[in-house]
Parts: structure tokens; C-alpha cells; sequence
């Protein structure tokens, strides 16, 4: 119920909602979870297991109960906690987990089940007959035990993520997250104050404290104004600081648009759901406040039974009072200020109950000292309460409880670095262990120190020991005057009693479970939690998991300090995955490198292939084509035939020069590239350190000092790196530059007969077998624009490729298009390209997989023995060489052409078909046009030797089970005939 | 995690790539069992560890960096191409 | 027989206008990577001031101005903008064309470290990047070069294949920022 005059929301605007269907109205400024207590609604969900009826137990990010869903279709959010959605008009909540209602969830019978649902139920229940597991119990177990649903529809909306960076990261807005934004931002520092609230300041909003002689609200709102002028300062609502991480690294939720109606302008569409922030801060003040912790008492879980401070929160700042009749049961003075509050505004308090023998006198309402709450009732929603004194059991009616076992100082990110929390018997609270992440101070609540003086202090020291390390004059001194009393408190974390007491409210975890746990010898803290499932919860049981180990303690017969808490990790509040990965989907998911022949491709209708980060033309279907074999075989008979036109830009292209470029070039090569003559190419092979093949590509001599390498596309990225490191880390004192120019040359293939007729006419230059010998390069020129052209062959055909610069790579294509069309040629794709290569024995990184030696690809020629070179001392490992390696060989269909898969195993034909005799495999396979059969590149132990032996090929996954005749690797013009002529 | 390239000042880990120890390699003429530990054995100590980065998305230097495998604490990083790591030529 | 056609890299994909800021495509001219061979970095400070009128930049730092211009591009690596080298410069550096392997792009606009701030790992507000530094990092995954070349103006450059990469991250982070308000 609403209490008029009371609350920080005087005259805000009215708002209508819906909950389940039902219209109501609150408050501009509201939560949800206000706004329903507002409406006298108290039943908002219902349990994981059990079903049972749950309301509104917190005011904050820690709320285990109230989640609700909000959205429909690939906008469905679900687990939204009701306690922090703010509300704007016309949003539509839904509660979860119940069928056909909240009122009326047919589920609610798990509740009478509850005897066999305890602690590791399913681990005993459903062991056996095994297969019905997948196909009956977790089904099951999934759909009765379960919390919101996703739509299984994609999500539409945007998300990002974005860096931040900062001298000082003040991780909350309270009292002592102010004063240290404050103090760090008058002395200029470069401060980021996150708060996860909509609205700052913290449990000053939530108490009728004053600080400074005026209400701590108004003072709080006087801080961020100023905060708000300076420069220096950024102030980040509604952002979650959720992990720290190393060398001053946060991780931040920011909600940028979940308080916001949904309309359909451009604008609205283009802002992000959330934005996950990684902070960089040179230092950090933690003031992430604390946590209040239910006690544990049968049937505590009913709607209506509430934390002692939210129940203040919802009174003084939202003018909300959850109950006409209210109970107070609580271990601490602090709860006291709950029955103040509430009697100042004008609400019926029956009792404050305390389990202590010398709680203070409160004011104007019954104290019952000494007692404590032993069981509640009321169907949906609480209706009375039995509480047990020296006097024995009495029972009041009430229509909500609200409970104080203390805080729990929210010490999760100093832990997130590996450090435990420190126990402190006085406050009966963890708090941080000092150092516990470097750079990151705590201060106020969350280290322990619960009074607004407290914090205030602790915050200004805090900032003032961050500005002393960054070198800035801390300013004046300006504590405001605040409350200081003591925490007086006393433990209390469960009450003996017989029926369910509930400590982990979302996974319906219940001190039985964690008794029956220990006694069954699960008495690590880490054990028992996941046994129990305590702390599992997408709460991650912030309210709930120091009792939960207090009772572990008393069971185990230890304190709570050698009980430890069980590990804290990132992210405090939970995050989407649509934040985590931060626009990172359709384009975003990764960079797209585009060809400069890419838009005429694409005109031709060319089948996209992805190459790494490339796309490349796979074939060029042409009118009748119905399959891609078709255009394939075509398009390599073209190439045999005629001529044909490939883009192979994406090979890497690294420009050498210096004065050691030709002796690093030798270091790096297994064979010698400093004899190569200006305006020649030549092949080359590079080994890993450890002796295997790491990439081949060419080599080309431009003139005396610079040189052209290609590598592979596949490994452009990793040849750049490794020569990086050949020239910094071990050869440090060659004279040799290199860089990238990859993307400074557009290169094409112009492959075929017909080669050296389409570049005649097309070229400056007269291209002759005396001016572009075989392996032969030189400058070209193209319609006045400067080039190279290179006599290389991928193919096996006479071959060139012609590069310009980039620019003039889509006028060059199409140009080569046109010409080779006039002569019965035209474009070819990666699928051709590849059966010509294979037809030639020609290896890529199929072949080149990171296992194999120079002497297994039939290379063994190129390892020179003249000079040093990477790779070459361990090359010469008796393993490498020895007879018995699998070597690259050809295989054919023996008998009736049948497919060869890459992938397939070789065998001898009478060894039975078993790891053990598995004699190689097939790396590639393809069609060949030229031949009219199948062919196919592997490795066959000892397959220098079996040419022309039998071999078994089988392949399980595509159930190929045939004969294979073993043969040279180069099945096409084997002297190479066609190449040089 | 954040690197401090000598070149480029404190950088977000994402920039770099990582090769492992860093060790010298064996000069010309060594032994194959120098080899074998060169590019095979490894320290893997609770505690500082030399190690190579790479400057990949940033310079493109290669960096020897000090840090400590428990803590990750940084405390020492300098240009790989002054931390003799070739061996004799 | 026509001449070959000259496309620049983001050809046909800017301008790009959203909530006052502004991309376009930059058309530097030349570009031509420039590293020092061994010892020479001085008599190549000198020859780049004759030649070109300013001197080798330091680490991270751009010298020159709008059409002649020297950034630091790495180590031990300058890219000049604008003019074609002098052909003395190839005493004492590596001289390698450049000029189609990157697009080059402008972004202007208030908010212009807000949009990077969505793409970049690096701090590039104005009291820590100012006029005239520049730095290598990514740009969400890119390899990139990026340059504070006016109070409210940066050059951005990556490979120009990711060019449409570029505009597409770019053009998403100006609309986020945008809708923000």
C-alpha cells in the first residue's frame, strides 16, 4: 500500500503496467517489485522445485524470488528481477514457473513430494534403468524444476561493449562510494563513479539518516550534483561493476535501455539492450554496500516475509509499506529502525521479535527480547507467525515479517583474484582481506563497516590513499556529521525446529539439505554446495550462502572461519550472453575480407567460399548447370584447354630488402634463396623449429636487395609472425626490413595455353618464352599502369600471375574476363583450382598438416645441406628419416572408378580394418576431368615403395569401403612439359 | 590482463599473442639433446616465468615479460630483440 | 583500349552521417611504408626533413600535416602520406608502396571517442590522445592504424579488404552513440 507523504517520489508521474495480464499503476521511479507492493500484490512467482508461492523478498540486484519475464519473442528477457526492473508505461510482466497460473500452479504438488526431492535427489532417484534418463527423468526433472524460458527465437536487439578508462573506479553510489568519488574528483583525479541502481546513493535513499544536518537523500543528491559538474567525473548509472580482473581491469553490466518503452523509431532500434564495459582503472574504491541475510525458520520462504531493509526501502523511498500488520524478527539493532520507520508513517507494528536478551528499546512498539520465529502460515501470502520465547510458543497475525540476520558485507570482487574473505567474530560478517586485489581498496559496508559515519570516512580515506598514489593534493577535509552506532548484533543463523527452513530461496535449498549433505560426508563447503545446489542459482546465493556455511559449521562441528566460503567468481550480477558478446553477431562477428574481383563474382553468380577471413569465388555456374561438379570439371578442362582467370590476391605477399635479406631468406628457407638471379622465382620450404614442415610458397628476386615471398593464405598470418620472430628474437643484428603487401597487390592467375596469348596485347611488354622464362618475373605493364608479372604455375599449365596495385584490381579482372572469354577461357573458382593442384601432386595445408617432414611430401631434395636454417638440427632426428614414415603418394580407383574421400584410412587389403593396421589416409580427393576418374593425395607408410600395390580404402563416416591402386602424387604431365614450354 | 609494450605503453592483453618461455636457442654445432630441450622441455614454475609476447595487433614487437604464473604480476618486460635469445650464430 | 579504373577502397560505401558525426573516406595520394635500415634512423631523420620537410616521428607520435604527412606505423616502421618518397630516402630505409593496401577514413564529429570507445582498447580521449599522436592497435579484431588528426577528427585506417568491415563496425558504433541522446 501506498503511504501518502511518505517517500522520495512525491508527485511523480503515474505509470500503468500489466502483471499477468492485470493493469495497474505506479510511480515514475518505481521498480517493478515497488510497484506491486504498491498494488497490494504479494505472490509474484513461484519456486524452482517446489513450486512453492513466492513474493518480494529484497529491493535489490540480490532478489531471489521475484523474477519475472519480460518481452515476448527473441525479445523474451526472463529471470528479470522485479526488484530492479524500473518500471515505464505500458510494460508487461509475467510471472514463471507456474501452470496455469501463479494463483493456480498445477506444479505446486512437487511441494507434498518434497521427502524424496531433498539434497541429491536425482543422483539416488532416477539412477536406474539408465537409458530412461535422457529420454524420461531429465526431461522431466527439466520442465516441473526450471526458472524463466528463452524463446528459442534469435534476439533482435542491439548490445555493445565498450572500454573505459580511469585513475579511480568507485564501485558503488552509497555513502562511502560518494564521499570517495567526491573527494577523488575535487582533487582532480579522473574518476568513473558506477553505480548499479537507477538512482545513487545508495542506502541513503532506503533510511531516514541524516548526514551533514539534512536528510541523507538531499545530501546525496547535493554530492551528485556537484559530481555531475566536474569534468573529471563520469557518473554510470544502472552499471553493475561484475568481475576484477588483472592489472586493474573491471568487467561492468551497464542496462542502457531496459527502463525505457520499447517504441519502433530508428533511434530506439539502433540504441543497445546493454553494454558490457571493461574498465581500466589505475586504482579502485570498492563501496559495494552489504547484503542483508535472512534467518532460516520453517516455512520462511512465504510471500510477505521480507528483509528488514527492504522493507524500510520500499517505506522511505518508494512511500510503499509492504503490510497493514507487520512483524519484525531480527538478531541486530539495526532491524530495529524498520518498526521506527514504519510507526513514524503510520503502520501498525504487532512486534519486534529479537532473538537477543538485551535488544534495546526501540520506541513506541512491543519488543519481545529472547525470542525467536519458529513457523509461519497463510496460504499465498503470509497470514500469521509462531515464535517461540521462555514463555513457549505464541502465534500473531500478521500480514508481513520482516527479518534481519544480519548483513553480509559484498565482498565478491576483492575475491575474484583468488583471495578468501577474512571472518570478523564481532560483526559475524566476511569481509575482505586487505590487498586482496591489487589497486582495489574497500570501504564502508562491504569492509564491515556498517555505519554511515563509517562510510563516509572510509571512503574519503580510501580516495585520499588513491590520490597520494597518483601524485594529487587530497582536498580539505569535509566529513559531514552522520550516524555512528555500533552493530550490535548476535548470531542467528537458523532456528532449531522440525519442517523446511529455507536458505537458498531460488534453488529451494533448505537447512535439511545441507545437514543431510554433512552427513553424508559431503562437509567441504564446495562439496556441499554442489550437492545441495546452494548458491547455484542465477543469485549465486548473495543472501543466502554465509548461512548456508554457518549450518554446515554447526553440523561439522567447526567454526565458520575453518569452514571458509565456497569460491567467488565473475560476474556478480548475472550478464546475457547478448552483453558478453556485445554486437559480435551477424557482420559483427568478424572482420569479412572482400577480394577486389568480389563485386564481379558476385555479378556472375559465383558460390561464396570462406576462406579464413576471405571470401572467394568456389565455381561460376553457367546456364544449365545443375550441380557444382559441373562447373567445376568445366572450369578445370577449361584451364587444360584454354585459359583460364582466378583471383589468388589472398596468398600471402611479404616485400624483403636490406643488406641480409638474401642471408636471413637462406635461414629461413630449407633451401638456398640468396643464389637466386634477380627476375627469378623460386620454390621454397619453411620448417618449424622442431623440424616439420610449417609452409611452402615462392620466393621471387626483384632486384639485388629485395626479394617477394608468397606463403599460403592459410598461414600468411603465422609466416609474418614467424619471420618476426626470426628477425627480432634470434637474428637481431641482420639488416633486414620486411612488411606486409598483401593488400597492396591485386594478383590474378592466367592459367593455360592460351596464357601467354591473353597477356600479348594486353601487357607493354612482348611476353616470350626468352622474356618470362619458366619461374621468371619481372615489372609489367598494364594499360600504363605499373605491375608485375610472375611465370608460376599452380596448375601445372603454363601460367602467370599478373598483380597491379589494388586499386586497379577490379578494372584488371574484368579486363582478363573479357580477354580470355575471346578465347573460349573465363574465370575459374577454388574448386577447380584445387582439382588442378591435386592432378599435379601439388600440396596445400591439407598435406601440410603439422606432422609432416620434408622427406614425407618427396621434398627431402630441397633441405640444403650447405647452410644453417630453421628447423634443419631437428630434421635430422632419426624419426624424421626413417623408411617407415607415411609418404605423400596418388591413389587411384583400382578397377571401376569409385569416389576416394579425404579423410578415408588406408589398409592392406586382407588386415582387418583396426586401428592398429591402419596404414595412412587420404588427405585430398577430387574428380578429374583430365583423367576421367577419381584421385586422390595421401600418406601411406613406406608409399615411396608400394607404388603400384593394392590398397584397402575405407571411410566409416560416408561408408566408402573400396580398392585404391597406389601411384606417383603427379597424375597430370608428370615430366611437367606443359609448365615450362 | 594488461601488457606494457616498451613501444606502445600498457595494453590490453587482446593485442598480443603468446609463444611460451622464453629460451635460448642453441647456437650452431649444438647437440641434439640441446635441441630437444630448446624446443621441447619446459620449466612450468608456480612463480616468475620469462616468456615471449607478441606485439601482434599493435607494433609488432616481440616482447621478453617477467610474470609471475600464480599472480600474474608483471615486473619486468623489454624488446625480445634485446634479450639475446639467438644463440651464436 | 579504355584505361584501367581506379577504385578506392570504401567506394560506394561513404559518406556516412548519423547524430552529427561524420565519416568519409580519406584519398591520401601515396602512401609508402619507410623503415630504417640498421643505424640509420638519423641520416634518414635528415633526408626525410630535406626531402620532405619534417622529421622521423617518434613512438606513437604523427609529424607533417594533411597531404604530407609521416605517421609512426610499428616498430621501427614510418608510413608517409602524400607525396611519392625521394628515391635518396632508399639509402637508408626499406621503401615499400603502400598506397592501395589500406583504407583510409575520417571519422568527425563531438562524440568521435565515444564511437571508438565501442571498437578500440585504447584510451583516445582528448587529454590522453591528443593532436598528432597516433597508435597501432585493433579495431574489434582489425589490425589498425588510427591518428588524432584535429580536436574532433581521427584517421582511421585498416586493410583495405576489411574495408566494408570497417564502415559496417564504425556506422553500428555512430548509431549506438547516437541513440543514446
Amino acid at each position: 500500500m501506498r503511504r501518502p507523504g511518505v517517500g522520495l517520489n512525491q508527485g511523480a508521474k503515474p505509470v500503468t503496467f500489466s502483471f499477468n495480464g492485470r493493469h495497474m499503476m505506479g510511480l515514475e521511479g518505481d521498480t517493478l517489485a515497488a510497484a506491486l507492493l504498491a498494488n497490494d500484490v504479494h505472490l509474484v512467482g513461484r519456486s524452482f522445485k517446489y513450486h512453492r508461492p513466492r513474493g518480494i523478498l529484497t529491493a535489490g540486484s540480490e532478489e531471489p524470488n521475484a523474477l519475472v519475464t519480460i518481452g515476448t519473442g527473441g525479445q523474451q528477457d526472463p529471470n528479470v528481477r522485479a526488484t530492479q526492473q524500473e518500471l515505464y508505461e505500458g510494460l508487461e510482466a509475467r510471472s514463471q514457473n507456474c501452470w496455469p497460473s501463479v494463483e493456480r500452479d498445477v506444479m505446486a504438488l512437487n511441494d507434498l513430494a518434497a521427502p524424496f526431492l531433498g539434497a541429491g535427489f536425482y543422483y539416488k532417484t532416477f539412477m536406474w534403468p539408465a537409458p530412461l534418463w535422457e529420454k524420461l527423468y531429465e526431461p522431466l526433472i527439466r520442465r516441473a524444476a526450471g526458472l524463466g524460458a528463452l524463446s528459442g527465437e534469435p534476439d533482435p536487439d542491439r548490445y555493445e561493449k565498450a572500454y573505459a578508462f580511469c585513475d579511480v573506479l568507485v564501485i558503488g553510489a552509497g555513502p562511502a562510494g560518494l564521499m570517495a568519488a567526491l573527494t577523488a574528483g575535487r582533487a582532480g583525479a579522473d574518476v568513473i563513479l558506477a553505480e548499479e541502481d537507477s538512482r545513487m546513493g545508495g542506502r541513503l535513499l532506503a533510511e531516514r539518516e541524516e548526514v551533514g544536518g539534512r536528510p541523507g537523500h538531499v545530501w546525496a543528491a547535493e554530492v551528485l550534483a556537484e559530481l555531475e559538474a566536474m569534468d573529471n567525473v563520469r557518473l554510470m548509472p544502472r552499471t553493475a561493476v561484475t568481475g576484477a580482473y588483472d592489472h586493474g581491469t573491471y568487467g561492468a553490466l551497464e542496462r542502457v535501455s531496459h527502463h525505457l518503452p520499447r517504441t519502433h523509431s530508428l533511434k530506439d532500434s539502433h540504441r543497445p539492450r546493454e553494454c558490457f564495459w571493461r574498465i581500466v582503472a589505475k586504482h579502485a574504491v570498492l563501496a559495494a554496500g552489504a547484503i542483508e541475510r535472512p534467518v532460516a525458520f520453517r516455512n520462511n520462504d512465504r510471500p510477505g516475509i521480507m528483509m528488514a531493509g527492504a522493507v524500510r526501502a520500499y517505506l522511505n523511498r518508494w512511500g510503499v509499506a509492504p503490510g497493514e500488520r507487520v512483524t519484525i524478527f531480527a538478531n541486530n539493532d539495526q532491524a530495529h529502525r524498520t518498526a521506527r520507520d514504519l510507526h513514524d508513517a503510520g503502520v501498525h507494528v504487532a512486534a519486534v521479535i529479537d532473538s537477543r536478551h538485551d535488544a534495546p528499546d526501540g520506541g513506541p512498539f512491543q519488543v519481545i527480547r529472547g525470542a525467536q520465529v519458529c513457523d509461519s502460515a497463510g496460504r499465498q501470502r503470509l497470514e500469521s507467525i509462531t515464535l517461540r520465547s521462555v514463555r513457549g510458543e505464541e502465534k500473531i497475525q500478521t500480514d508481513c515479517l520482516a527479518m534481519s540476520g544480519g548483513w553480509n558485507p559484498s565482498v565478491h570482487l576483492t575475491c575474484h583474484l583468488n583471495a578468501r574473505p577474512v571472518w570478523n567474530r564481532e560483526a559475524l560478517a566476511f569481509v575482505p582481506s586487505p590487498g586482496a586485489v591489487p589497486g582495489l581498496v574497500a570501504a564502508g559496508a562491504c569492509n564491515g563497516t556498517f555505519s554511515t559515519a563509517g562510510a563516509l570516512r572510509e571512503g574519503a580515506e580510501a580516495a585520499t590513499s588513491v590520490l597520494e598514489a597518483l601524485g594529487l593534493r587530497p582536498p580539505a577535509s569535509d566529513l559531514p556529521d552522520a550516524e555512528d552506532d555500533p552493530y550490535r548484533i548476535a548470531a542467528l543463523w537458523a532456528v532449531p525446529g522440525k519442517g523446511r527452513a529455507w536458505l537458498d530461496f531460488q534453488n529451494d535449498v533448505t537447512v535439511k539439505d545441507v545437514r543431510q549433505a554433512a552427513g553424508e560426508n559431503f562437509r567441504s563447503v564446495e562439496h556441499m554446495k554442489r550437492y545441495t545446489t546452494q548458491g547455484m542459482a542465477t543469485d549465486q546465493g548473495k543472501n543466502s550462502n554465509v548461512a548456508a556455511l554457518a549450518v554446515l559449521a554447526d553440523v561439522t562441528g567447526r567454526t565458520i572461519a575453518e569452514t571458509g566460503t565456497t569460491t567467488f567468481r565473475p560476474p556478480f550480477v548475472p550478464v546475457s550472453i547478448g552483453a558478453m558478446g556485445g554486437g559480435a553477431a551477424g557482420q559483427g562477428f568478424k572482420p569479412q575480407r572482400f577480394l577486389t574481383s568480389h563485386a564481379e563474382n558476385e555479378a556472375r553468380r559465383a558460390h561464396q567460399l570462406e576462406v579464413g577471413l576471405w571470401y572467394r569465388a568456389a565455381y561460376f555456374p553457367q546456364p544449365g548447370e545443375t550441380n557444382w561438379r559441373q562447373s567445376c570439371d568445366r572450369e578445370a578442362a577449361m584451364v587444360r584447354k584454354t585459359v583460364g582467370i582466378c583471383d589468388v590476391s589472398t596468398l600471402g605477399k611479404i616485400d624483403v630488402q636490406g643488406a641480409d635479406a638474401g642471408k636471413f631468406l637462406d635461414f629461413l628457407y630449407t633451401n638456398t634463396m640468396s643464389t637466386l638471379k634477380p627476375g627469378k622465382v623460386r620454390y621454397g620450404l619453411m620448417l618449424r623449429e622442431d623440424g616439420f614442415v610449417m609452409d611452402d610458397g615462392t620466393c621471387a628476386r626483384l632486384d639485388d636487395h629485395h626479394f617477394l615471398v608468397t606463403t599460403t593464405t592459410a598461414a600468411a598470418g603465422e609466416v609474418m609472425a614467424h619471420m618476426e620472430f626470426v628477425s627480432q628474437v634470434l637474428r637481431p643484428d641482420w639488416d633486414v626490413r620486411f612488411v606486409s603487401v598483401t593488400e597492396q597487390w591485386a594478383q590474378f592467375a592466367v592459367a593455360g595455353p592460351k596464357s601467354r596469348a591473353l597477356l600479348n596485347g594486353l601487357l607493354e611488354e612482348e611476353v616470350t618464352g626468352e622474356t618470362w622464362p619458366f619461374m621468371g618475373c619481372g615489372a609489367a605493364t598494364v594499360q600504363g599502369v605499373r605491375g608485375r608479372l610472375f611465370r608460376i604455375s599452380f596448375s601445372g599449365e603454363h601460367a602467370y600471375e599478373l598483380a597491379v596495385p589494388a586499386r586497379y584490381g577490379e578494372s584488371l579482372y574484368r579486363l582478363l574476363l573479357n580477354r580470355a572469354e575471346a578465347l573460349e577461357g573465363g574465370p575459374y573458382g577454388m574448386e577447380a583450382l584445387n582439382v588442378l593442384r591435386i592432378e599435379k601432386g601439388l600440396i596445400t595445408h591439407a598435406e601440410i598438416n603439422g606432422t609432416v617432414t620434408a622427406g614425407d611430401l618427396g621434398l627431402q631434395g630441397m633441405m640444403s645441406s650447405k647452410k644453417d636454417f630453421i628447423g634443419k638440427a631437428m630434421a635430422g632426428r632419426e624419426g624424421l628419416l626413417a623408411d617407415d614414415r607415411m609418404q605423400l603418394v596418388g591413389l587411384k580407383p583400382a578397377g571401376a572408378a569409385k569416389e576416394i574421400t579425404a579423410g578415408a584410412h588406408l589398409f592392406a587389403p586382407g588386415d582387418p580394418v583396426e586401428r592398429v593396421y591402419d596404414l595412412g589416409h587420404v588427405t585430398s580427393a577430387a574428380f578429374s576431368p583430365a583423367l576421367g576418374h577419381p584421385i586422390g593425395l595421401g600418406f601411406l607408410k613406406e608409399g615411396r615403395s608400394r607404388i603400384g600395390e593394392t590398397v584397402r580404402m575405407v571411410d566409416h563416416m560416408r561408408g566408402a569401403d573400396t580398392l585404391c591402386e597406389v601411384v606417383s602424387p603427379v597424375f597430370y604431365d608428370p615430366e611437367g612439359e606443359r609448365a615450362r614450354g | 590482463m594488461r601488457l606494457t609494450c616498451p613501444l606502445c605503453g600498457a595494453r590490453d592483453h587482446r593485442e598480443f599473442s603468446y609463444k611460451g618461455a622464453a629460451v635460448q636457442r642453441p647456437g650452431e654445432g649444438a647437440d641434439l639433446e640441446a635441441w630437444h630441450a630448446y624446443v621441447n622441455l619446459r620449466e612450468n614454475p608456480a612463480g616468475p616465468l620469462q616468456e615471449l609476447w607478441f606485439h601482434q595487433m599493435g607494433c609488432g614487437a616481440w616482447l621478453k615479460i617477467t610474470r609471475d604464473t600464480v599472480t600474474h604480476e608483471i615486473s619486468n618486460v623489454v624488446l625480445a630483440s634485446e634479450a639475446g635469445l639467438g644463440g651464436a650464430a | 583500349m579504355a584505361d584501367l579504373i581506379a577504385k578506392s577502397p570504401c567506394d560506394g560505401l561513404l559518406p556516412v552521417t548519423v547524430g552529427g558525426m561524420k565519416l568519409t573516406e580519406e584519398h591520401p595520394g601515396q602512401m609508402w611504408s619507410i623503415a630504417p635500415f640498421k643505424g640509420q634512423q638519423k641520416a634518414l631523420d635528415e633526408a626525410l626533413q630535406a626531402a620532405h620537410g619534417m622529421g622521423l616521428p617518434s613512438v606513437n607520435r604523427a609529424t607533417g600535416k594533411a597531404g604530407n604527412r609521416a605517421l609512426w606505423f610499428g616498430r621501427d616502421m614510418i608510413l608517409l602520406i602524400g607525396p611519392e618518397p625521394d628515391r635518396r630516402l632508399a639509402d637508408h630505409a626499406a621503401l615499400t608502396d603502400q598506397s592501395d593496401a589500406w583504407a583510409v577514413v575520417k571519422l568527425e564529429g563531438e562524440r568521435g571517442e565515444d564511437v571508438l570507445a565501442r571498437l578500440v582498447p585504447v584510451d583516445l580521449r582528448p587529454q590522453v590522445f591528443k593532436r598528432g599522436h597516433t597508435l597501432r592497435t585493433e579495431l574489434k579484431h582489425m589490425m589498425a592504424s588510427i591518428t588524432r588528426i584535429g580536436a574532433q577528427s581521427f584517421q582511421i585506417m585498416v586493410f583495405r579488404s576489411m574495408a566494408r568491415t570497417l564502415v559496417h563496425d564504425l556506422k553500428t558504433a555512430m548509431e549506438a552513440v547516437a541513440a543514446r541522446g
